[in-house]
């Protein structure tokens, strides 16, 4: 006879741990320390001499550095309780912050990488007995120019947007090294492209110029033609759109852009619908980039620094960044050289050879699935993301403007609102309210163009029964929405923290990133923590 | 606190088909076609929002009986008569409730209506005329036929979710425009929307869970970042005919000048030349040297010219010459538009037709936006929205 097992309800009853942590530099005790490190033999202190004699007096503290002062189980602890205040990628169905392609990292590359033959290289370290390391890269940049089907790879950049500040560096360099530096002023960009192509042509002091979508959801190519006029350096575009739209005119874009001189660049941070389907370059462009922490499988900027690779044609290749990895040789006789930016590149943006262990894991991801599972990962993402979207629409109040009845590619922007006109409660409500079944969800980079937004991006890395899930949470929030909006209005309630408020983070006189910014800033706390009374706070506020 | 005041006849005239609810005649032959009151009952929606988010008795200010009274009671909060109308209500009592709520202390003023009551409450709020400004914040709950003015919320729970925001803590305001038909000519088959005032009206911004993204400028913000981005295109010994709107009325106190909310004015190196000009003063300054018109875009439907600034008439454009207009707009505008085209409406086919096409609408310093123009009322429009046509500034 055997117990009967109570079923699991259908919506996990998650609660996210609250541990009241404090900053870890509140834990401190003077004189508490993790390690003692043992007195310096006299044999060796004979040998050695004073080591600190040798600092020159410019880079020798006055005093020890204001460091918490802890012992190593306390440390542990801290930090364990705060990885349980967090929702991360390998707990949750992390398919709501879509646009940031939120991949399985595959734990094995992470083992890859901790291995002492890449803990132990050193980026000064003679090329002779780094062979190894610098194979790979090249191997990547190789495998990444066949994908983009470009003629050279840059894999210097360490994210996303650096990758797209280095394309409009080249895109400006190539236009002043053919002497239009001068004419060409504007570059142009849509609406629902990343916004870090617009923030980064901005920074490289190009005018912007923005296209809406057409009533459809559409890029509009009539309004790319009459933006087009020889001052434009470029176009900058991503394709599929945020909304998951692929532009049907894309070659036509790239057309009309190189009709009148400009260079046409192409974000691929995000490849994941089209990995193995099209290539940048068939389609005429000049440059792309990918992250490597979005296609590829690599961790993303939280849990990891990101990973750029800049592609491009033969012609923009003098002006990519570098050093450069070339190859010497063929076959077995082949080595590896590192070499510095040629005469026409633009420099350096990112030290040494970009962030290696990621170039790893992004090279064993490629290895491990071949050409043939690159194909399969971004056939299974596009199916994944088409079975979400029907699902999601039969949830009442969510729709999917623009495109109607036809399939979209990776990810969709949706739209709560119709929801929000029956109930009043805001996507960025439901969103809240959505960490409290465990769950990631994010609405839409700004301006709002789909109204009330959420954004889901389910990749390959997801089963049917996790989109399920996720659906049914969805759909239990706009319930609640209807019958119990304040449950909703009031959210989150099984969180670790309660809501944040958007002013302090938004205003520079009250954010604080550092601890010692935190006490300038809010002397109130630091007369507390010092043990002084609170007229003595207001006094020092004053 | 929050006051309320309805307007009983409020959109009556929709469902009879009348296009409005303006007039006693209007609201008689509304009664005679069987048409039902509903601002009341859309306010009390609202209101239930309120009282859910309370979770408590409160006191409202309102006006007695179906003017806000019989709502705030439905509801299930208490009222407190502000003011006791007539018994048939007119836009004169609208008018008078508003600076009654007011005077008893309300912040906010949530009014049932369509843009007719946004222009009698404005009126009451003193938001109306050249030099007016609101002396609280107002927020329309939708029960009117015609609702062209960006001050209404999108349903009523929605603005009943404003509203307790409100009460909880505050929520920051923008100004927004009140525009009103000309209900008369809508009947004769002529949309003529007129900028009437703007007033201050609560907006909600985003709460911060997941913040992948930085938080939308305000309103505030988004227009003088386009105002920035106008200020690096004027050029010296150029005459330029700023519209009306909120838009021009920032580039104008930017440059250090007074201007009139719904005229157009003439600025010249930094100089007022003419305030609120007329249609031949504008044909004389464009004769004494280069000029170009500063637009901006008018309302929910976004017209760019023919709506409240016919000041700048299909004259005006041809003697402005080739490149006639300098366009203006916050990106959330053009957001707002819905991917629908901007509109020209001079009165003048040929002029509207050189107008169609795609035009540059400076959004900020060194960014614009392309964007579509029509020429609804010239033939052939939609043939005319071809590439090429373009006139950036």
């Amino acid at each position: 006879m055997s117990l009967p097992l109570a079923p699991k309800p259908a919506i996990r009853r998650f609660h996210q741990a609250r541990w009241d942590e404090p900053v870890i530099f509140e834990l401190s005790t003077p004189g508490e320390r993790g390690v003692l490190v043992p007195a310096v033999e006299p044999g060796v202190r004979d040998a050695v001499g004073d080591v600190l004699a040798e600092l020159p007096a410019g880079l020798r503290r006055a005093a020890p550095p204001a460091l918490p002062e802890m012992a190593q189980m306390r440390v542990l602890k801290h930090y364990l309780r705060l990885s349980q205040e967090n929702l991360g990628a390998d707990l949750n169905v992390d398919i709501g912050q879509g646009t940031c392609t939120m991949k399985y990292s595959p734990k094995i590359n992470d083992q890859l990488v901790a291995t002492p033959q890449l803990t132990a290289m050193h980026p000064l370290q003679d090329p002779a007995d780094a062979q190894g390391v610098l194979e790979i890269v090249w191997r990547l940049e190789r495998m990444l120019a066949e994908i983009s089907g470009m003629d050279e790879v840059s894999l210097q950049t360490q994210g996303g947007s650096a990758a797209i500040w280095a394309n409009i560096a080249m895109i400006r360099a190539y236009h002043e090294a053919n002497g239009e530096g001068e004419q060409r002023r504007e570059v142009i960009t849509t609406i629902f492209s990343h916004p870090s192509n617009a923030a980064a042509a901005k920074a490289a002091g190009y005018e912007v110029v923005t296209i809406h979508p057409d009533a459809d959801g559409y890029p509009d190519l009539a309004a790319l033609k009459a933006a087009l006029s020889p001052r434009t350096a470029a176009i900058m575009v991503t394709n599929p759109e945020d909304t998951g739209i692929y532009n049907p005119a894309i070659t036509e874009w790239v057309d009309a852009a190189h009709a009148v001189g400009a260079l046409a660049s192409y974000d691929q941070a995000n490849a994941n619908g089209i990995l193995g389907i099209t290539r940048a370059r068939d389609a005429g462009f000049d440059v792309c980039h990918f992250n490597l922490h979005k296609t590829f499988s690599t961790p993303h900027g939280c849990g990891g620094p990101g990973s750029g690779a800049n592609a491009v044609s033969a012609a923009l290749a003098p002006f990519l960044p570098g050093p450069r990895i070339v190859r010497i040789g063929e076959g077995d006789d082949a080595r590896f050289e590192v070499q510095g930016a040629g005469p026409q590149s633009i420099g350096t943006v990112a030290p040494f050879f970009g962030v290696v262990p990621n170039l790893v894991r992004a090279y064993a991801w490629i290895m491990a699935l071949g050409a043939e599972g690159l194909l399969a990962a971004a056939e299974t993402a596009v199916l994944n993301n088409n079975y979400l979207l029907a699902k999601v629409l039969e949830i009442p109040g969510a729709s999917a403007p623009y495109a109607s009845g036809r399939r979209r590619i990776e990810q969709v922007r949706y739209s709560w609102q119709e929801l929000y006109e029956e109930t009043g409660i805001t996507s960025e409500e439901i969103g809240v309210r959505m960490s409290d079944f465990g769950m990631h969800y994010w609405t839409s980079h700004h301006p709002y163009v789909v109204p009330q937004p959420f954004t889901l991006e389910p990749t390959e890395s997801y089963s049917k029964a996790e989109l399920d899930e996720y659906v049914a949470a969805l759909a239990e929030v706009a319930r609640e929405a209807r019958e119990t909006p304040e449950i909703v209005r009031t959210a989150p309630h099984r969180q670790s923290v309660h809501h944040t408020h958007h002013d302090d983070l938004d205003d520079p006189a009250r954010w604080a990133v550092t601890w010692r910014a935190y006490l300038r800033k809010y002397p109130e706390v630091a007369a507390r923590l010092a043990g002084e009374p609170e007229s003595t706070a207001d006094a020092s506020a004053a | 606190m929050l006051g309320l005041v309805v307007n009983p006849v409020a959109g009556v005239g929709g469902p009879a088909g009348l296009g409005g609810s303006d007039g006693a005649a209007a609201q008689a032959s509304a009664a005679e076609r069987g048409a039902q009151p509903r601002a009341g009952e859309r306010a009390r929606l609202a209101l239930e929002l309120v009282h859910e988010a309370i979770g408590g008795p409160l006191e409202v200010l309102t006006a007695a009986g179906p003017m806000g009274e019989d709502a705030v009671r439905a509801a299930g909060l208490v009222p407190r008569i502000v003011v006791r109308p007539g018994a048939a209500t007119s836009p004169a009592d609208t008018v008078a409730a508003a600076d009654a709520l007011v005077a008893a202390g309300a912040t906010l003023v949530l009014f049932a209506g369509g843009d007719g009551t946004a222009r009698d409450v404005a009126r009451g709020l003193d938001a109306v005329g050249a030099g007016g400004g609101a002396r609280v914040a107002a927020l329309g709950i939708p029960a009117g036929v015609k609702m062209y003015s960006p001050v209404f919320a999108v349903s009523p729970r929605a603005a009943g979710a404003l509203a307790a925001a409100w009460l909880d803590g505050g929520l920051p305001v923008e100004e927004r425009e009140v525009l009103d038909l000309d209900e008369d000519a809508l009947r004769l088959g002529r949309v003529e929307p007129r900028l009437h005032a703007a007033m201050p009206v609560p907006v909600r911004r985003g709460r911060t869970q997941a913040r992948k993204a930085a938080t939308p400028a305000s309103e505030a913000a988004a227009v003088s970042a386009a105002v920035d981005g106008v200020l690096r295109l004027l050029r010296p010994g150029v005459r330029y005919l700023l519209g009306p709107g909120g838009t021009t009325a920032e580039l104008a106190r930017r440059l250090g000048l007074p201007k009139t909310r719904l005229g157009v004015d003439v600025v010249l190196d930094g100089r007022l030349l003419r305030a609120a000009a007329s249609e031949s003063e504008l044909l004389d300054e464009i004769a004494a040297g280069p000029a170009r018109a500063v637009v901006s875009i008018i309302g929910g439907q976004g017209f760019l010219l023919g709506r409240g600034n016919q000041q700048l008439s299909a004259r005006v454009l041809r003697a402005l010459g080739e490149e006639p207009l300098l366009v203006v707009a916050p990106e959330q505008k053009l957001v707002e538009l819905g991917g629908r085209p901007l509109l020209v409406d001079t009165g003048d086919p040929a002029v509207d037709r050189a107008l169609a096409g795609f035009v540059r609408v400076v959004t900020g310093p060194g960014t614009s936006s392309i964007s579509p123009v029509n020429a609804p009322d010239a033939e052939a429009s939609s043939a005319s929205r071809t590439e090429g046509e373009g006139h950036a500034p």
